[in-house]
């Protein structure tokens, strides 16, 4: 609160006039700091509408430090010259003088001395003129009389950059009477107090209005990143299904397990250097079960369980390689093969969200690693009606409910159905995952009896995150170039809505 | 996915009527197609090298259609077509034939010996009087290019090879020569070259330099002549100019050479039965002969028709539909698949041209009838499997932790599991050597070149990228490493860690190891020497000089915190004082009552399986030991059992959180099913026999836990107290617990021993044997530890016995090779006379 001696005075004389008061008048004829008035406006201003205050701004002219110098001593040049006398001045001697070095080349340039290098005892300054006139003294001069209405926008420049003037803008308010103007005044508390409750003062006190258009102060607070909420979302959904989760902390798998065993040709394009990263050390995997390493190189090659194969010469080399996985279904693969060695079969239903690794060409929507989340299904006699039936149940805990199925091609499915959504925004149908029914030439030689049918379905993680947070840039999603503001101002994640 | 360009005017005048781009597009998706975009060849131009070089080229409209990877037979518009028009049950698959000329002998191509060691496969057919326009001139080039990328893996796999018959005279050889001595004039260009020129030629050429490292490095190219000596071509390069097809050419000459002759057939199959329909006498193809290097005589195309039998039964029970026999085979005609019922009950049999080279299973046919019949008419079902769902305990933990640091007032960072060399080594003053790092052999980027083994870089780099952001930043993250692991069938792991680092104007020491504090109250550790969490000072290279500790919890250390030296903050590109802690979570796993699952395969296949032939090769699993003395007391009595019963009282094995040899050792050591006043026992003598079919492919002990069967005299040793761990009930448990930090102190220390070091050094474990069972070994042990030299460390030890009660003293040390010597220590240890009865050097390593 300001003082509120100044606050009443300031009321009195707005009181005694019609149109109003400028506060900087007010405040040399108040003779105080005009900051001290501003305080005083401020403090009224948050009464309500006792006065009205109008922000004014002007600009003038004032002299710097340096100015006022040469204002009241001449300038630098003109110093230097009236300091020579008529039968010079060394040099060295001149530049001891505090105007000495400024001063010295601008009257050098004015040509009203010169220098004799050549003269005994070192170089020796003359005048060349009679007398000067001290136009830069005279320019400040006017400034400081009527500020510098009367000098010229180029010589004001000019001073402006010899740092000898400096433009300076006043802000003033222009006070007058508001709607409930009142010399008096109460003052207005503006928080409840511990002691106002103990003693009961609150009744009679009037409180500051709070200013409800402001936001309020951010709770100091940990975040989680998006992409991890929607993940503990789709976490969330399995285990509302009753899926199990895979254990899927093993980046670096076999090629085995991650074609070979899903019936995934050795010549696939997708085992290229340019999909794959394969990796130099540990390069190759070893301890393969070796009975199923032979059915599944028998089933490649030759064929069997019904099926033509592949018939080309299968390499174990080829299958040790070991990689950056390319897709969780490696590990399902592990998964169902470890259910046939199971003593009796039983329904299996697991899932898994984790990282895979594709040696790609990143833009915008790529990049070489990305979040996969995998839903499995083995029983006896699914169908691929059964399929379709999850995948809606699925999708509807997603807020998906528009689902169609396209045939599609998968070399470790059969069938293979990619999904599509409707988009009500894009107004068109858009691939929302894949899904398919393992293929016997991947389950028989795992020893999974012949009538249990393994279905299973993959999207990626980023995709419905970066649509449920409008992000763009899976960069900016992704990795260390991530904007945190973004993960700070994230909301909760909620699929269905 | 292959895309196919075809022009739709084209496109709809073959089909017989127009579709609008709405109609087309849904008869694509049916179909398994998918209409990818609607262009034309000028807005394909001026998109991708500007307006100007558009003009003037074609604004006919062409359809993109995305085409099933396996369906080679739709890779071009006669293909497409012919799919379609059978699809709408408008036309009827035509039937493929080889014939034999009409006139004399069949074409003949030669192969020669030599080529076996760079491409040894070829096949080749004849089309007769075809009559080419423009277009099918265009898509018989294009259906070669599409096969050449796809199923011929950029030629590597199949090369294909036209031309003009009635340029050339048979009988062609295809043979391979040294490349000087290969030359011709080829494709489109105006003079003759030799193959090693070519090479050369062709190293900037757009599209052929891709298919130059094939045959690169061979001694001998591939070649094919005719009988005057022409070149018909060089596969997989280029063609000869002289043989080439143009408008006018009536007669083709088609040879596929390869690597991999199915695929060859394949291929030859596909171009002549898409084009044969251009023929004089459509769909027929002219066979040609091919004579191996053995003299053999093979005729091509095989155009071969298999067929199946199913039962619609199965198609029904499969898809999840009920339909008819008949139906069903209608479906399938449909799909180009002629089929009919046999009559024999549900029984149908199908015919696979040799078009659908894809179906290569029961389960392709009722793929195709489940197309024909409309994905989006089956009905949607539920399947009744019922499951229990559990959560992977690791992540269940990390679940959990994350809410509650992210509570604690720090941000999560996701950071990815690749990156540079440099972010793990350099940058964190750490040598590459030391980081048991994963290497990629292919990175395309710098970016990619290791799996990270640590999670700091990574949130270390997020700070740099946010350093707009007010301070102080707090940010975590709970992730895997990767480290080499050669326990492990791929030889690497991965481990799940929290990272968390506090960036701002002062290092904050504090903070983080308030954070630290905070996640052990969350996880249940105490702060506590022993049984609960403590931190030591430690050096460590990445951590200011003096503000590093290492964090131990029951003992065993799972990872350090500090305050970042200064080369590493700016090698980040930071400004700021940093505090960091990163360390294992898995240590702090409780146990789950469900067996979780894992990925560790078992190796050996047992029991069961009705693909084993050799009759019960694995040993029959409980052949019961000799001895019933564990660590817990002999199992035979019930003060063992107690023991073991109170062990087990809060934990689910005996050595770790799974299963392990250690419990199969123990169970086989308790001579029958221990009675119910044991019940932990006895839980777990249910749960560990369950695991008796692959009890060989449990994880190996990690310590002894039965000891040899000891001879009469000393199993009644009352003052053998080793045996006896258990004989008190309060002392015992801690004493075990002792034993086992001790012994993880020890593997701690082994490990951190065999980092490598500047100085030469090396990691000795040697065996102290003392003279008999009542020597001291604690004075033992004492004695050697008083042995002090230059450049000597001693390391952990612990007690191993070697029978009747005598226990010998292992204990490691390391040494500066230069300063002392086996022999040196050997020596001064046997000095102790009468206590040490021998030294041996059990184990010597470099490091």
């Amino acid at each position: 609160m300001a003082d509120t001696g100044v606050v009443e005075t300031l009321l009195r004389r707005i009181e005694k006039v019609d149109d109003g008061v400028d506060s900087l008048e007010a405040a040399s004829s108040l003779g105080v700091d005009h900051q001290v008035i501003v305080g005083a406006v401020k403090s009224l201003q948050a009464l309500g509408d006792v006065i009205s205050a109008e922000l004014r701004s002007s600009k003038h002219w004032e002299l710097t430090d340096e100015g006022k110098e040469i204002a009241e001593q001449g300038s630098h040049e003109a110093r230097v010259f009236s300091s020579i006398p008529l039968e010079g001045l060394s040099q060295s001697e001149l530049m001891k003088l505090s105007f000495g070095k400024i001063g010295f080349s601008k009257a050098m340039s004015s040509k009203w001395i010169r220098v004799d290098k050549a003269h005994e005892g070192g170089p020796r300054i003359f005048r060349t003129v009679d007398s000067v006139e001290d136009q830069v003294r005279e320019k400040l001069l006017l400034v400081q009389k009527n500020s510098g209405s009367q000098l010229e926008e180029k010589d004001k420049n000019e001073l402006k950059k010899r740092k000898l003037l400096s433009e300076v803008t006043v802000k003033s308010y222009w006070m007058s009477k508001g709607n409930s103007f009142s010399t008096t005044i109460t003052k207005q508390e503006t928080e409840l107090t511990p002691e106002m409750i103990a003693n009961g003062s609150w009744k009679e006190k009037k409180f500051k209005p709070y200013n409800f258009e402001a936001l309020g102060v951010a709770p100091d607070c940990g975040h989680l990143h998006p992409l991890m909420k929607v993940r503990t979302q789709f976490r969330q959904i399995f285990l509302e299904m009753g899926f199990t989760e895979m254990p899927t902390n093993n980046f670096i798998e076999s090629s085995f397990w991650n074609f070979d065993s899903l019936f995934q040709p050795q010549q696939h394009p997708a085992r290229d250097q340019h999909d794959t990263f394969f990796l130099s050390d540990p390069a190759l995997a070893h301890d393969f079960p070796q009975d199923y390493l032979e059915r599944v190189k028998k089933v490649h090659s030759e064929g069997g369980y019904g099926s033509q194969g592949y018939k080309y010469d299968w390499k174990i080399e080829e299958a040790q390689k070991n990689i950056l996985r390319t897709h969780t279904t490696a590990v399902s693969a592990r998964m169902l093969y470890k259910l046939a060695q199971q003593e009796k079969f039983t329904p299996v239903k697991y899932f898994s969200i984790d990282r895979v690794f594709r040696n790609e060409t990143l833009d915008a929507t790529h990049l070489a690693e990305f979040h996969q989340i995998e839903g499995v299904v083995a029983d006896y006699g699914l169908t691929l009606g059964d399929l379709m039936g999850i995948l809606h149940q699925f999708y509807t805990k997603l807020g998906i409910t528009k689902l169609r199925f396209k045939p599609a091609y998968n070399p470790y499915t059969e069938p293979s159905m990619e999904l599509f959504s409707y988009h009500e925004g894009l107004k068109k149908w858009v691939e929302v995952g894949n899904s398919g029914v393992f293929r016997p030439e991947m389950l028989l030689p795992m020893g999974l009896p012949e009538g249990v049918s393994v279905i299973a379905w993959g999207l990626s993680l980023e995709r419905p995150t970066m649509i449920k947070y409008g992000i763009n840039n899976i960069r900016e999603l992704v990795g260390h170039k991530v904007n945190l503001q973004m993960v700070y101002d994230s909301p909760i994640c909620r699929l269905e809505s | 996915m292959p895309t196919v360009g075809v022009k739709r005017d084209l496109l709809f005048k073959s089909l017989g009527r127009t579709y609008t781009d709405e109609e087309f597009d849904e008869l694509c998706f049916e179909f398994g197609l998918e209409l990818d975009e609607i262009t034309s060849e000028k807005e394909i131009i001026s998109r991708e090298q500007g307006d100007s070089k558009a003009s003037g080229a074609s604004d006919v409209i062409l359809y993109k259609i995305d085409v099933p990877a396996n369906r080679y037979d739709l890779l071009c518009l006669e293909g497409l077509v012919r799919g379609l028009q059978v699809f709408k049950n408008k036309l009827e698959a035509p039937r493929y034939r080889r014939v034999g000329p009409v006139s004399g002998e069949p074409q003949q191509l030669i192969i020669t010996k030599e080529t076996a060691a760079v491409r040894p496969f070829a096949v080749a057919a004849v089309l007769r009087n075809m009559t080419f326009t423009q277009e099918r001139y265009d898509s018989f080039i294009e259906l070669q290019e599409k096969l050449h990328q796809n199923i011929c893996r950029k030629r590597s796999l199949v090369a294909i090879g036209t031309h003009d018959l009635d340029t050339i005279s048979g009988p062609f050889t295809y043979t391979a020569k040294p490349p000087g001595e290969i030359r011709f004039k080829p494709l489109n260009q105006t003079k003759e070259y030799t193959a090693t020129e070519l090479m050369a030629l062709y190293k900037n050429d757009s599209h052929l330099r891709h298919y130059l490292h094939i045959i690169e490095d061979k001694p001998l190219y591939p070649v094919i002549y005719d009988s005057n000596g022409v070149v018909l071509s060089m596969p997989p390069i280029i063609n000869g100019d002289h043989s080439k097809i143009t408008l006018n050419t009536k007669n083709v000459f088609v040879e596929c050479t390869a690597t991999d002759l199915t695929k060859a057939k394949t291929v030859l199959d596909m171009m002549v039965t898409m084009f044969s329909e251009y023929c004089s006498q459509p769909f027929t193809v002219e066979e040609a002969d091919v004579v191996c290097p053995d003299g053999k005589t093979c005729k091509y195309p095989e155009l071969a028709y298999r067929k199946e039998k199913l039962s619609s039964d199965f198609v029904n029970r499969k898809v999840g539909i009920n339909v008819s026999t008949e139906k069903i085979a209608q479906l399938l005609t449909r799909m180009c698949l002629r089929s009919e019922a046999t009559g024999v009950g549900d029984e149908i049999e199908v015919e696979i041209p040799p078009t659908r080279s894809d179906v290569i299973h029961a389960c392709d046919i009722m793929e195709d009838a489940a197309m024909a019949y409309g994905f989006n008419n089956i009905p949607r079902t539920t399947p009744r499997t019922y499951t229990v769902a559990n959560q992977f305990p690791i992540n269940k933990l990390t679940e959990l932790l994350r809410q509650d640091l992210a509570a604690a007032g720090f941000t999560e960072a996701l950071n990815f599991a690749l990156c540079s060399k440099e972010d793990i080594a350099d940058k964190l003053r750490k040598k590459i050597s030391d980081t048991r790092a994963a290497h990629i052999s292919n990175p395309k980027t710098a970016e990619f070149q290791v799996a990270r083994t640590t999670l700091l870089p990574g949130l270390l780099k997020t700070i740099a990228a946010n350093r707009k952001m007010p301070l102080p930043l707090r940010l975590f993250e709970i992730s895997d490493v990767v480290l080499k692991d050669e326990t492990k069938d791929v030889g690497a792991r991965n481990s799940r860690r929290v990272c968390a680092v506090y960036y701002n104007k002062s290092p904050g020491f504090e903070v983080i190891h308030g954070l630290l504090d905070r996640t052990m109250q969350l996880l249940e550790v105490k702060s506590a020497h022993g049984e609960g969490y403590h931190i030591q000072a430690t050096e460590d290279s990445t951590f200011f000089p003096g503000r590093c500790a290492e964090i131990f919890v029951r003992g065993k250390s799972v990872g350090r915190l500090g305050v970042l030296h200064p080369d590493v903050i700016t090698r980040f590109e930071l400004t700021m004082p940093c505090s960091a802690l990163e360390m294992d979570i898995e240590p702090f796993l409780g146990h789950t009552a469900e067996a979780s699952l894992t990925h560790d395969v078992p190796m050996q296949e047992v029991l069961k399986h009705k693909f084993i032939t050799q009759d019960d090769s694995s040993p029959a699993p409980s052949s019961r030991p000799t001895s019933t003395k564990t660590v817990f007391g002999d199992m035979s009595t019930p003060a063992g059992l107690k023991a073991l019963n109170d062990f087990l009282a809060d934990k689910s094995y005996v050595e770790g959180f799974v299963a392990s040899q250690a419990d199969t050792a123990i169970l086989d050591a308790i001579p029958s099913a221990p009675s119910p006043t044991f019940c932990h026992v006895l839980r777990w003598y249910n749960h560990i026999k369950s695991f008796q079919r692959e009890r060989a492919s449990l994880p190996s002990a990690e310590s002894q836990f039965v000891l040899p069967a000891a001879p009469p005299a000393s199993t009644d040793d009352a003052s053998d107290d080793d045996l006896d761990l258990f004989g008190s009930d309060d002392d015992a448990e801690s004493e075990e617990a002792a034993r086992i930090r001790e012994q993880r102190l020890a593997e701690y220390a082994a490990k951190k021993s065999k980092k490598p070091a500047l100085v030469a050094k090396s990691s000795i474990l040697l065996d102290v044997k003392p003279w008999d069972d009542e020597t001291d070994m604690s004075k033992v042990e004492e004695c050697v530890r008083s042995v002090s030299m230059d450049g000597l460390l001693w390391g952990q030890s612990k007690l191993v016995p070697v029978g009747y009660g005598i226990k010998k003293l292992q204990i490691g040390c390391v040494v500066e090779d230069d300063k002392v010597g086996t022999d040196l220590l050997e020596e001064a240890i046997t000095a102790f006379e009468e206590y040490v009865q021998s030294v041996d050097v059990a184990a010597f390593n470099k490091i």
